[in-house]
Formats: structure tokens, sequence, C-alpha cells
């Protein structure tokens, strides 16, 4: 017989081990998928390493993607952090982007610009996620129903726009106007889209881990979400902590929607993101809730997404296997996490 | 006034109101049972896909309807006891869970049905259920022709709101869930085995979620689309809220969200000038959130609800 055995503390090379172990874990169980589909599993898998690391475009690919996820990520952990169930990330990514897409379009000078939008689309996100947050803090709204409820409220505030007003009267498609040219991302390196807000959404995490581990919003964050009973003894306003956190979580995902807008399309479109605001908690879990965890983390489910397109078109297998994988993983960290709390001990004949 | 009062009781209106309510009231029930045993479901969206896309492809290789409906409740069943695995044996945590089991069935379902049915320009379709008229009542007027002549899984959904209700309040085993959910301590004391209790009434509600994607796949749309579940799971979840955690209540404010889909639908069609239909689509969701902010404060959630048991943990 085998028991679950409390732990009473955990070794230090745990944090690094069990992502490692849960992704293992994950290719293995979806290596079941490639081999229904008829591929063979190294070659597919092979495919996907190398259209997203094996060189140095493929790299600067799997940056981009990675960047919203970074944010949308980052959005997640520190909501977690607090116990406020963000699963808004996605539709507080698709306000920022729509705002900031309304900004971009206003000629001025290219710096001004880009910094309104991010400005003004963080702001907008932060507004979203306020909403769950108010909602769990004056009626005790359960925030996870909300904030997803509220992600298809946005979703098709956006399809309207797009199919009304932004609507394109000369080819009759559903975009957006483009943004200004000026206001288009500058690129780093030439021939690549690496853009500026990747590297924003690369400094962002440093900034976000100091902001939890060594600020006093970070502290009352951190106490809130473990125990707000002694929170609350100890004279932290909790109420006043959840607005915050939702403020900076929404903000931070608003920030995925201006770099998708000003950095990769210079427009809203309806599919402007496959799933990036889901994808964060996915990270988020990955990262074990630290900031920093969280860009190894949104790299990876990049490379995962950039590998599959490619070897969707290599060996047919269909590209959604980047969507199990990423359920996978997230179940897979869960079930990893419990070697945190616990330790498998046998018991049996002794008595 | 009047003109809506007419609108209101039109046939077609009332018809279309129970048909929407009736994948509502399915899910909804299935994630009653669930929360009424203490484990939250946020799975619902990604089964309701995942069995809705399963039932669509065995009735459409089979050419058996009912096979597919079959298969959409033991691919939800399935589903619910691989959420109750995490949640239940490992006692995980149920929101993060919920949310990996939707992300893993969507993306499943996405990936099986184009392994299955290939990249086509027109989504494949199947002859889904035709309506059968029930002799007598169907000749009532108004309430007739709307209840009375439906698709039988519409019969099924009215017959399973009391059922559900008999099985929650007078029988042992709803005995059972109830003090799972609300006192698994004692429960356990008196000999009720929680984990079990609690595996069953998961898997029962993953069972119902089946039906709720099968009716859409197979009765209202006949054909899988991506969007095919479109956050009708997370509605039901706040339905459930609304009512209270009760069969009854519940059922009622699944055919209070329909009466409001049922209207911006018929916003849609009346061309409201040149307002996009999308804007109307985002009604029902405002409308499930304010509804919420009302009811949410009186709402008493079974005691042990998000919480784990663990036996030798006191």
């Amino acid at each position: 017989m085998f028991r679950l055995q409390a732990r009473t503390s955990t070794p230090a090379w745990f944090n690094l081990t069990l992502p490692l172990v849960a992704i293992a874990a994950t290719l293995i169980l979806c290596s079941g998928l490639i081999a229904i589909a008829g591929a063979g599993v190294i070659e597919a898998y092979g495919v996907m390493l190398s259209a997203s690391l094996g060189d140095s475009y493929a790299i600067t690919e799997t940056l981009v993607r990675a960047a919203p996820m970074i944010f949308t990520g980052l959005a997640v952990a520190i909501a977690f952090r607090a116990k406020f169930w963000n699963i808004g990330a996605e539709g507080q990514l698709l306000a920022g982007a729509v705002a900031s897409c309304f900004v971009g379009a206003i000629p001025m000078p290219g710096y001004l610009a880009m910094l309104l939008m991010a400005l003004v689309g963080a702001a907008a996100g932060a507004l979203v996620a306020l909403v769950p947050a108010t909602l769990r803090v004056k009626f005790k709204v359960d925030d996870v129903v909300s904030s997803l409820l509220l992600n298809s409220v946005i979703y098709y505030a956006l399809m309207a726009l797009i199919e009304g007003p932004w609507k394109d009267t000369f080819s009759g498609y559903p975009i957006s106007p483009p943004i200004e040219d000026s206001a288009n991302f500058p690129v780093l390196i030439e021939g690549t889209r690496l853009h500026l807000g990747v590297v924003v959404a690369l400094i962002a995490a440093p900034l976000c881990w100091f902001l939890i581990a060594r600020t006093t919003l970070g502290f009352r964050i951190r106490v809130t979400g473990e125990n707000p009973e002694a929170a609350r003894y100890g004279g932290i306003n909790v109420q006043r902590v959840l607005l915050s956190t939702a403020l900076l979580s929404g903000a931070l995902a608003g920030l995925a929607g201006v770099g998708e807008v000003g950095g990769v399309h210079f427009q809203v479109m309806s599919d402007i993101s496959p799933g990036y605001g889901y994808s964060g908690i996915v990270v988020a879990m990955l990262a074990r809730l630290n900031p920093l965890g969280v860009v190894p983390a949104a790299i990876f489910l990049a490379a995962v997404m950039t590998g599959a397109e490619a070897m969707s078109r290599a060996t047919g297998v269909p590209a959604f296997l980047s969507d199990v994988i990423q359920g996978t993983a997230l179940l897979a960290m869960l079930v990893a996490l419990l070697f945190t709390a616990y330790r498998i001990r046998r018991v049996g004949a002794q008595p | 006034m009047s003109a809506v009062f007419e609108q209101i009781f039109q046939v077609g209106f009332l018809a279309a109101i129970i048909r929407i309510a009736t994948p509502l009231a399915f899910a909804t029930l299935g994630e009653m049972f669930s929360e009424r045993a203490g484990v939250l479901n946020l799975g619902i969206e990604g089964i309701m896909l995942l069995s809705a896309m399963a039932g669509f492809t065995a009735a459409s290789l089979s050419g058996s309807l009912w096979l597919g409906v079959l298969m959409a409740v033991l691919v939800g069943a399935l589903m619910g006891a691989l959420h109750a695995l995490f949640t239940v044996a490992l006692g995980l945590s149920q929101h993060v869970c919920g949310i990996g089991v939707t992300l893993f069935c969507s993306g499943l379902a996405y990936f099986l049905y184009r392994l299955i049915f290939g990249q086509q320009s027109v989504p494949p379709s199947i002859d889904g259920f035709k309506t059968v008229p029930i002799p007598l009542l169907s000749d009532i007027p108004i309430l007739g022709p709307a209840v009375f002549n439906q698709f039988t899984l519409v019969y099924l959904a009215i017959f399973a709101i009391p059922l559900a209700a008999f099985v929650l309040y007078r029988t042992p085993w709803g005995l059972s869930v109830r003090m799972v959910g609300e006192n698994p301590r004692a429960a356990d004391s008196a000999g009720v085995s929680v984990i079990a209790t609690r595996f069953q009434a998961v898997i029962l509600g993953g069972a119902l979620m089946g039906l709720a994607g099968a009716f859409l796949t197979m009765a209202q749309f006949n054909a899988f689309t991506f969007g095919v579940v479109s956050g009708r799971g997370w509605v039901a979840i706040a339905l459930v809220v609304f009512g209270r955690w009760d069969p009854w209540r519940s059922a009622g404010a699944a055919l209070l969200f329909a009466f409001v889909d049922a209207l911006q639908l018929r916003m849609q069609a009346s061309g409201l000038g040149h307002i996009p239909y999308e804007a109307f689509l985002m009604l029902p969701f405002i409308f499930t959130i304010v509804a919420m902010a009302f009811m949410s404060r009186n709402a008493v959630a079974p005691s042990a609800l998000l919480k784990p048991f663990r036996r030798e943990e006191r």
C-alpha cells in the first residue's frame, strides 16, 4: 500500500524539476495522439523543436509569440497569488487591443503614440478586471464565473465593432482600420518580427517579481492570498488589496493586447488572440505563480504553438495538438505540485 | 406594449425558448449535482464541447442518432470521472483543474474532429432529430405546438427536472450527496463514503453535460463547429448560483436565460437598423452577470464546495 504523507518542507530543487517532469509527462501522453494520427512521434516532435527553436529566426518567432503569454501569465500569477481568480485575462487582452487600436489610429509622433497605446491599453484591461473584483467585494459574486462571462461580453463587443463601425467598407472584411505606421513598434532585428514589445515583456517579468517579493503591496497580496483572516487581523484591508490586484492583473493582460496590435497585427481582427488569456493560466501554473518562472513557461508554450503549425504542415497531424498539450500540461503540473505538499510513503507490513 | 406582448406569445417564440433552454437545463442540472456534492466543475464548457463532437461523430459515422447520444453521455461521464480523479481522489484545486479539463477537452475535440473530418470548406452536417408531436397535448392552443411538438431530448429534459429533484431530495443517494456537500466529516462518521459519493455525483453531472452537448450537435445545429458551445457551459455555472443549487429553481433560471436569449435573437432578426448582430449576443451574458450580482449576496452555496476531503486530516 502507498499513502500520501504530508511534507513539512519542500526541497529547493523541486521548483525547477517539477515543471520539467510535468512537461515530460505531457509530451509522453500526447505522443499517443501523434501515433493515432499516423505520424512518427520522434519525427513530429523533432519538427516541432527545429521549427520553434532550431535557428535564430525560429527563436525570434517563438519569442514574438511568447510575449503576450508572458503578460497574461504575469497577470494570472499575480491575481492567483492573492487568490483573486481572474480567468478573464482573455477579455482583458481583447479590451487592451481594442483600446490601443483606437489610440494608434490617431496621427501623432510615433513614441508618443506607443506610450499612449500602452497606457490606454493597460487602463482598458484594468477596468475590465475591476468588474469581477468589484462584484466579488461588493456583491459576493464568484469571480471565476463573472470573469469567464465577461470574456464573452468583450469578445462580442469586439466582433460588433469590427462587423459594424470598424468594418472595412472597401474589402468588406471584418477588420479594424490599421494603426498609423509611425505607431508600429520598432523591429529590433532586421528581417524578423522581433519588436519592442517583446523586450518590454521580458523586462516586465523581473519587475513583477520585485513587486511581489520586495514591496509592501506585494507582501499584502501574498498574505491576502495565503491567509485572508490573518491579513485582516494584521490590519490589511483585504478588499482594497483585491481591487489593487485586479487593476494590476488587468493592466498586464491589457498590455498583452497592446503588443499584439502595436507589434504584430497593427489592427484588430476576430482572431487576434488564439486564447492567450487562457494560456496565461497554464503559464502561471507551470511557473508556480513565480513571475520569473513565467518567462521560460511562456517560451515553452510559444514553442509548442509555433512548432505545432510546422509539424502539421510536415506530418499532417492537426496543429490543435498544441491545445491538447496546453491542457495536459496544466493538469500534469497540478499533479506534480502534489509532491510539494506530500510524499508517497509505503505503508503496510509494519504496524 | 401590446406588440411586444403578441411577440412573446407567438408559438415560434415560445418554442425557441424551450429549445434554447433544453441544453442549458441538462448542463445546469449536471453542474448542480456536482456542486451539491461539493465539487465545482469548471470543466463543463470543455466537457460539453467534447461530448458534442463525440456524439456528432458517432451519429455521422454510424447513422444512428441515439448511438450518438449514448456516445456523448459516455464521453461526458468519462470526463466527469477525470475531473473527479483530480479534485476528489487527489484533492487538487477545483478551480484550476476545471480550467485544465476544459482546455484539455476543447483541444481534444478540435484535434479529433480535424483528424476525422479533415479541413472542409462547408462543415459536414447530419440529419438531426425531428420533432415528435405528442398526441392530444400538442393540440392545446399556443402551448401545445410550442412545448409538445418538440424533440424527444426536450421531453427528456422536462422529465429530468422532477426526476433530479426526486433523486436529490427523496432518495438515500440524494441524501448522501447533500451530506458530503454540506458536512463531509459527519457523512463519513455516518458511514457514507465521501470519495465514492462525490465521484458518482460528478460522473452523473458529466453525463448530463454530455446530453447538453448531444442536443447542440444533433438537434439544434446538426453540425459541429468550434463555437458550438460558445460560453453555454459558463452560463450554466452562473445559473446554478442563480437557481440556488435547487433543481426546480435552476431549471427556472435556464428558462429565464433562454427567454433573454430568444428575445435577443428576435432583435437580431428584426434587423434593428445597422446594428451588427454580435451586439445582441452580448445581452444574455450581461444579463447573467447582473442577475448574479442581485442573487449572490443571499445565495448559500453547499458548505463544503471547493473543499477537498482527506480522511486522515483533521
